[in-house]
């Protein structure tokens, strides 16, 4: 099969699992004949109609009560998102509902709900069309957080998301939706959610990220490499519930580690991984858990000249990299 | 206007109430009233930490439950549903049990506080403490019923307060688009705990709002349980057969406190609190059935001390369940347990006391 886009695979994602699936259907803006402002769902209106692909009002909280209801009755939403920058909406019907209502029915209810976001910057959206929201989730019980990197993970955990009985928040970051490219198997399978994946192997310094930040990681790996300095890049991929074993088993390896997100760094997700790192592979370090993350302001700056200082890119990657592996 | 003797007659048979429903109606008006009142009792002897009463709301939720399909319909109640709870199958076991969080709490095993019911078994979805985020889960169950073609209604009820939330305008909106089959109750009692509703809402009636849905827009004297019965039944009958939504607003009293932790006469005059006592629906609907010939003595006498023994068997049966197992404390945060959600370096087991 030819290579697949990141949006093309997970597109191809939602339909194979809509065929499998006759209780999946997709809620959100503009999801039906328009196939989404990025097209994710393109052609399923078209061929599920509109019982199964239901465009709504602009109501985020709406699309993620009724997807809640929809679920504890018998069918399984992939509710989407337009941009992660507005789930906050929804963020009362995320957290006080989807992520309890298991726990406090103690078993009675559960919540089988996929819910897609666009997010991330580097593509002149600023400060509403740029944001990383990964952190106000990772951090409630009850929740799973899924962001894919490439096009293979993203169909095979999207498939797992939509077939996993809980509720998954699943961030797709926009600019790698046409550039980046790979190769997606035919055929009937999926990636466990909960599993990282070692991306390039190495000896000197763990990089540990997601999303866009694990292709720059990539990137920066390869660009000290000819330095001299080995680098091991963990691709994270399910944020919530964490791999630790993949994580520590790398970091208990090289000594270092770097752990690198887009969001701004105070409080943010990969301060979680530093301190899981500092906690559980204190003996192994050789320098200290550094986070390389976007700046302290409150979004992404529009104007090209901001927006670049903004994003965590290879070359501060590979600047951070060096410092450790020096320390 | 009240119904007389003879309107009951003439609402029962139109509705197709026999007097055997009509008193067990009448008898699931008394069984939550009783069981509420002993929560209070329980509450101010120490034995129980918060109550959360539907007392003056009772006839409301009966009469609105009534038409509705038991164990094929959805309801989705709130912290006052005791009634509807009642009316939609759960036991005065399973209330009491709530109230004394068991293990065996079918609500929540002991979980949440009390009055956050809920049943998988009859399909009354459980209850959160932020309000009116229930609506959106009701149009939800409402819309998977029209998406699967189940012939199911979801029901919601939530005060007048709670009804100001946007959640509200979001799901009546979407309810009203895909004309689901969704019938949502506003249980007006004129207070959010200490706020009077000419300072919550804009509008004297909540039913005035369904207009701007393009949906209809019900006010019914909540009680009366035959004529919230009527006004259910309509509003159910036209979610089933594909006419849409339908606003029902009862206008309820509230006999007691917001709470257990609530002193209502710092906000409502002593005149205020007798005239509201007129208003209870329980003698109102004994003194309908009496005049109407329904409720003798007999019956009566019959129905009181089986739920006098229904209410003790129920707080007996509370006080001798055992609390939740802590080693179980970290189960059903998700469907399956994940090794890396790990419990507290004090373990599970001893609940941090040593």
């Amino acid at each position: 099969m030819p290579p697949r886009t990141f949006i093309e695979a997970i597109r191809e994602g939602l339909g194979d699992e809509m065929r499998r699936d006759p209780s999946i259907v997709v809620l959100g803006e503009d999801v039906g004949k328009k196939g989404g402002v990025f097209l994710a769902t393109d052609g399923l209106w078209a061929e599920f109609g509109d019982d199964r692909v239901i465009d709504t009002p602009l109501t985020e909280s709406m699309i993620v009560g009724v997807s809640i209801g929809a679920a504890v009755n018998g069918l399984r939403p992939v509710a989407e998102i337009q941009f992660a920058d507005f789930i906050h909406p929804a963020f009362n019907q995320i957290v006080s509902e989807a992520a309890r209502m298991r726990y406090r029915s103690n078993n009675g209810y559960g919540v089988p709900m996929t819910i897609r976001a666009p997010y991330g910057g580097g593509v002149h959206g600023a400060l509403y069309h740029s944001q990383s929201v990964e952190a106000f989730f990772t951090h409630v019980p009850g929740l799973k957080v899924v962001i894919p990197s490439t096009p293979h993970d993203a169909k095979g955990l999207l498939r797992s998301a939509i077939r996993d009985d809980d509720p998954v928040l699943f961030f797709e970051h926009k600019k790698m939706y046409r550039s980046v490219r790979g190769d997606v198997p035919a055929g009937e399978w999926s990636i466990p959610l909960g599993r990282a994946a070692v991306t390039r192997t190495g000896s000197q310094v763990t990089v540990v990220a997601y999303g866009l930040m694990a292709h720059y990681a990539l990137e920066a790996a390869e660009g000290v490499a000819d330095e001299g300095i080995s680098v091991e890049v963990v691709d994270v991929r399910t944020l919530r519930p964490l791999d630790k074993e993949t994580l520590l088993s790398s970091v208990r390896k090289t000594g270092k580690c770097l752990v690198v997100y887009e969001d701004n760094r105070f409080g943010g997700y990969g301060a979680e991984i530093a301190a899981i790192v500092a906690e559980e592979a204190f003996d192994y370090l050789d320098g200290p858990v550094t986070r390389l993350a976007g700046p302290e302001v409150p979004g992404v700056p529009y104007n090209h000249v901001l927006e670049d200082w903004f994003m965590v890119n290879p070359e501060k990657i590979a600047d951070a990299i060096r410092r450790l592996a020096a320390y | 206007m009240a119904v007389t003797g003879n309107g009951v007659r003439r609402i029962a048979e139109e509705a197709g109430l026999s007097d055997e429903q009509l008193i067990e109606m009448y008898r699931m008006v008394a069984l939550a009233r009783a069981l509420d009142e002993r929560m209070w009792v329980l509450n101010r002897a120490g034995r129980i930490p918060f109550v959360i009463s539907g007392q003056g709301h009772e006839g409301a939720q009966v009469g609105l439950t009534w038409p509705l399909r038991k164990g094929h319909d959805w309801v989705a109640p709130f912290y006052r549903s005791i009634a509807t709870c009642l009316t939609f199958g759960m036991s005065p076991r399973d209330i009491m049990t709530a109230q004394y969080a068991t293990g065996n709490d079918p609500s929540s095993g002991g979980r949440q506080m009390p009055g956050h019911y809920g049943s998988a078994e009859h399909n009354i979805v459980s209850v959160s403490s932020p309000v009116a985020t229930q609506l959106l889960h009701a149009v939800g169950i409402a819309l998977a019923a029209k998406v699967r073609r189940t012939d199911q209604v979801a029901m919601t009820f939530m005060g007048e307060g709670s009804s100001n939330q946007g959640d509200v305008h979001e799901g009546l909106n979407f309810a009203a688009i895909h004309k689901l089959p969704f019938v949502f109750v506003v249980e007006n009692n004129g207070y959010a705990i200490s706020v009077p509703a000419s300072k919550e809402c804009s509008v004297e009636d909540v039913a005035d709002r369904a207009s701007g849905y393009g949906i209809p827009g019900v006010i019914v004297d909540g009680t009366d349980v035959l004529a919230c019965h009527m006004a259910a039944r309509e509003a159910v009958d036209r979610a089933r057969s594909g006419g849409g939504p339908t606003l029902i607003e009862a206008k309820v009293t509230r006999l007691t406190a917001h709470s257990s932790d609530d002193q209502q006469t710092k906000y409502r005059s002593e005149e205020e609190l007798a005239a509201q006592r007129e208003l209870d629906p329980l003698p109102k609907f004994r003194q309908q059935l009496q005049a109407a010939g329904v409720l003798t003595d007999e019956v009566l006498s019959r129905l009181a001390s089986e739920i006098v023994v229904a209410v003790n068997d129920a707080t007996e049966y509370g006080e001798a369940q055992p609390d939740p197992d802590p080693s179980t404390a970290m189960r059903w945060v998700y469907a399956q347990d994940w090794p890396s959600e790990s419990p507290p370096p004090w373990g599970l087991g001893s609940g941090g006391a040593h």
